[in-house]
């Protein structure tokens, strides 16, 4: 299948594990994952107040573009998702937003919400499907106790990014189960990690430690993670600690396949 | 043209005050046919009533118009009006200028004009009217009440005391209800069971009462007075006349998976069970679903043990119809399902409950025969936490946006239950508002505070996070605006109530109708609360909305009131506006019979004679008993034979052709 991906800039600069583990298992799962032209950042942080349009258009672009193609767009940085889904949401149900855009863009087409956006995720479970991943695992990870940690963006607001269910999701746990490792719930696994407030508030930091003491507490070993900026806060936190080592659910893919 | 009379009603200024009634007055004058009109400030009152009886004496009027409020609200008044005048009730024709005109409008000028359309189309319609009479209808002396909960058994003792027979139909396998469930009661702590198995015993021992449990409703027909209800009574597996309640069976049932549906499942029960030791009827029922002879073919134990060979696997469902005067529904409710309440932790900790459950965990003849304990690890909790409105006035897509009353008294009472017996446990209670209305209902619950200590906390908890053997609760304190973190040994979800999932079906089944949260609708919110639209079936308890016991037996006795009023009647006046059929115009196709609701329509042989040829041909043929006026054929029948008397096809056009004057 083609689907058009946006890759977004920490992929190409801290967080390029993230991306290459991604791309290699594409690659073995038969998922054709064109790299967009052109694509711009994303913004990084959705602008909510209502009339800033500004830090809504380079989304607009990328939307556009997988639009016209006719292809889902798949994204892979938590912080990229967030904001191109909620773009195009608005796109698709904002009137005011959506008349502004346009006029400023002057696109080929008007642009009114209809492209897909799929977290990579989301692709392995809907459109792949688990089940379908487990057969293809090489290596599978038995007996490894991994703690998923969901984080609050691709999650939330939970009626507009429709990922799992905010409260108590399972698509991650669904995934290590899939590789063939254990999936261990542990109680903060969807708490926030101290977003960007860790640059400068210490007690932003105790939000990292409570999630780490809570998946070491109940023995997990590694901790997944699908976003970059909280897989550097809880490292951070983490410090020189041994116990627990966070990873990008990438990475694990990756290595269940057996091409790490 | 018959001499008609007009007689337009201000109602205060309801209608006066967005309608010229001058005006009114002086074009209704001009209309052909009008040969009075008057003009009143209250018509439904008694002068007004006079005044329509003396003009039609005086002005021997053959038509009447009254311009007023819609004919739902006072059509019947103005008949008997007429009919005490000597005219045909049938001869009065109500233009409702008041909800379709006055209360939807604000330009005076336009709705004065509108009010004028609207009395020239009844104008029209009336000179068309023919005298109609009503025939009488026999009562079935029999009422039917389904749901076996405190409302149905109040309903159904009162209308048996009045010397009426009346049939409960309770689908699970013993009456009770959700009040069996409960520990004690409030507001005076009574013991629910105490106060509600004597009145369950009534019902199973009142000559005039017949109970059909393990039983649903498959269908009805019929209307007011003669009702045909069909009851699906589910096999049993057990024989209701030979089993004699010993309980060997339910013992010795190797099959221990099942959950208690009694005990909300925090115990296991055999696959042949009775629900709870005070069960009424006191017989065992087999789940088939469970049962080890129905899966695998072995076992059987029950059946050999049965000293009384009550056994029987071969028992299949039957169906019995049965014909009742009136019906009640009074089904009960269910509290929600708190899959979508993640932060909770519902599904994911033993030791946070649902309030039901903690009224089984606190009952003597509960799972932990009343000892109060965690079901996580047996001991007693040091710290318990309450938090009210899970649900309830919740307006996302995951909550009820009602309050659901019972919750705060509830509450109330389970905190002050744990206080009483174990003064050194810490309560907390996170409630958004208490509400508390109600005789001796706030005393109740300040004695929760005052006296007890319980910590009522104003604020919402965002989540639970289990940790080690504790639940630890984020919580907020909107007064100090301080974030809680409380460790507790247990926490108390106050579930929103919510509807029976199958209400709806029910509802249509009875065709009475429900609200946006599938409660049924009463006629009329403060008028007729027990009432539905259709007539001769009644509301009682919480299939109307969330309600706590007290004000389920009273809504109990009323709709037995109503059903005893109705019951007493031998005889019931039937609405003459049925359906009849132009047999020269019929060409036998029998649409019509096919869009009835009411089964009221059927085929018949008529044998015609032409010119010495006889032949025969179909003919639709409408029963007048079962016709209830609805209209639907005069719609469906292609060469326009069918016409509803008093609505007439000629009728309807001639209203279209004023309005569109």
């Amino acid at each position: 299948m083609m689907y058009s991906y946006y890759p977004g800039c920490t992929l190409k600069t801290k967080a390029q594990d993230l991306e290459r583990f991604a791309l290699i298992s594409a690659q073995v799962l038969g998922i054709e994952l064109a790299e967009q032209q052109d694509w711009q950042c994303c913004g990084a942080v959705y602008p909510l107040a209502e009339d800033e349009i500004a830090g809504k258009l380079s989304a607009v672009r990328s939307l556009a573009a997988a639009h016209s193609k006719g292809e889902k767009l798949i994204t892979l940085c938590a912080a990229c998702h967030h904001v191109i889904k909620r773009v195009n949401a608005d796109m698709y149900s904002n009137e005011f937003v959506r008349k502004r855009v346009n006029n400023y863009l002057q696109l080929p087409k008007n642009y009114n919400g209809e492209a897909k956006v799929l977290h990579y995720l989301e692709l392995l479970r809907d459109d792949v499907g688990f089940s379908k991943l487990a057969e293809q695992v090489r290596m599978p990870l038995t007996g490894r106790k991994i703690g998923a940690y969901y984080g609050c963006l691709l999650l939330r607001p939970s009626n507009v990014m429709n990922f799992d269910d905010a409260e108590n999701p399972s698509i991650l746990e669904d995934f290590i189960t899939a590789l063939g490792a254990t999936a261990v719930k542990y109680p903060f696994r969807t708490e926030c990690c101290g977003g960007y407030l860790t640059v400068n508030d210490q007690e932003a930091n105790e939000m990292a430690a409570n999630i780490i003491n809570s998946a070491i507490g109940l023995e997990v070993e590694e901790i997944l993670t699908a976003c970059p900026l909280c897989k550097y806060n809880l490292e951070k936190e983490l410090g020189t600690n041994t116990k627990v080592r966070i990873v990008y659910f990438t990475e694990l893919l990756a290595e269940a396949l057996a091409i790490k | 043209m018959p001499r008609i009379g007009a007689f337009v009603c201000w109602c205060g200024t309801n209608i006066a005050g967005t309608v010229d009634i001058e005006q009114v007055v002086q074009a209704v004058s001009e209309m052909s046919g009008i040969v009075y009109v008057k003009d009143y400030q209250y018509m439904c009152s008694e002068v007004g009533q006079n005044l329509v009886k003396t003009a039609i004496k005086e002005w021997q009027l053959e038509r009447v118009i009254i311009a007023s409020c819609s004919p739902r609200m006072h059509e019947n008044t103005f008949r008997k009006a007429a009919k005490a005048a000597g005219l045909n009730p049938y001869l009065v024709e109500v233009a409702n200028i008041r909800e379709h005109c006055s209360w939807v409008h604000k330009n005076k000028e336009e709705a004065t004009k509108k009010a004028i359309a609207l009395i020239r189309a009844a104008v029209a319609k009336a000179s068309l009217n023919t005298e109609l009479i009503a025939k009488e209808i026999d009562v079935e002396n029999r009422a039917l009440v389904i749901g076996g909960g405190i409302a149905g058994i109040q309903t159904a003792l009162d209308i048996a005391e009045a010397g009426y027979q009346v049939d409960v139909i309770e689908k699970s396998p013993s009456i009770g209800g959700k009040m069996a469930q409960i520990d004690k009661t409030f507001p005076t702590l009574d013991c629910s069971a105490c106060i509600l198995t004597p009145k369950m015993v009534d019902v199973a021992s009142h000559p005039n009462i017949n109970l059909y449990t393990y039983s649903e409703i498959e269908s009805v027909n019929g209307f007011v007075g003669n009702f045909e209800v069909t009851i699906k009574q589910k096999a049993r597996s057990v024989n209701l006349e030979k089993c004699t309640g010993c309980g060997i069976c339910t013992e010795k049932c190797p099959s221990r998976k099942s959950k208690s549906e009694f005990d909300e499942g925090l115990r296991t029960r055999g696959a042949i069970y009775t629900p709870f030791p005070q069960a009424v009827p006191n017989v065992p029922v087999i789940d088939r679903e469970h049962c080890l002879k129905f899966n695998t073919g072995k076992c059987g134990i029950c059946e050999k043990l049965c000293p009384a060979g009550a056994i029987e696997f071969g028992q299949e469902d039957v169906l019995v119809t049965k014909k009742y005067g009136a019906v009640v529904v009074a089904t009960g409710f269910d509290i929600i399902d708190l899959d979508k309440f993640g932060e909770y932790q519902y599904q994911n900790h033993p030791d946070v409950l649902t309030s039901l459950e903690f009224e089984r965990l606190t009952n003597a003849a509960g799972p932990t025969a009343g000892k109060f304990i965690r079901p996580s690890n047996n001991k007693r909790p040091e710290k318990v936490v309450f938090i009210q409105c899970v649900g309830s006035r919740d307006v996302s897509s995951r909550g009820k946006s009602y309050c659901s009353k019972i919750c705060c008294m509830y509450t109330a009472k389970q905190a002050m239950l744990i206080k009483d017996k174990y003064p050194d446990i810490e309560v907390y209670v996170f409630y958004i508002d208490v509400r508390t209305p109600g005789k001796n209902f706030d005393e109740f619950q300040r004695r929760a505070v005052e006296e007890y200590g319980v910590n009522y906390i104003k604020g919402m908890v965002g989540k639970i996070f289990p940790a080690g053997d504790k639940l630890i609760v984020h919580g907020v304190d909107s007064f100090t605006g301080d974030t809680l973190k409380i460790e507790a040994d247990m926490v108390v979800l106050a579930a929103a109530a919510q509807a029976k999932p199958d209400a709806e079906v029910l509802g249509r089944k009875l065709a009475i109708s429900t609200d946006t949260n599938n409660f049924f609708t009463e006629a009329h919110p403060k008028l007729r609360p027990v009432e539905t639209h259709s007539a001769g079936i009644y509301l009682a308890g919480a299939c109307q909305g969330p309600k706590d016991i007290p004000e389920t037996v009273a809504q109990a006795g009323a709709a037995a009131a109503k059903v005893i009023g109705l019951l007493s009647k031998r005889k019931l006046v039937s609405n003459p506006c049925v359906s009849v059929v132009n047999e020269d115009l019929c060409n036998g196709c029998l649409s019509c019979l096919k869009i009835c609701p009411y089964d009221a329509i059927a085929a018949k042989e008529l044998a015609t004679n032409n010119h010495g040829i006889t032949s025969k041909r179909i003919v639709a043929k409408v029963n007048e008993a079962l016709c209830q006026g609805c209209g639907g054929c005069t719609v469906a029948c292609r060469p326009g034979a069918i016409d509803l008397k008093g609505f007439t096809n000629k009728q309807i056009t001639a209203e279209v052709d004023a309005l569109c004057h």
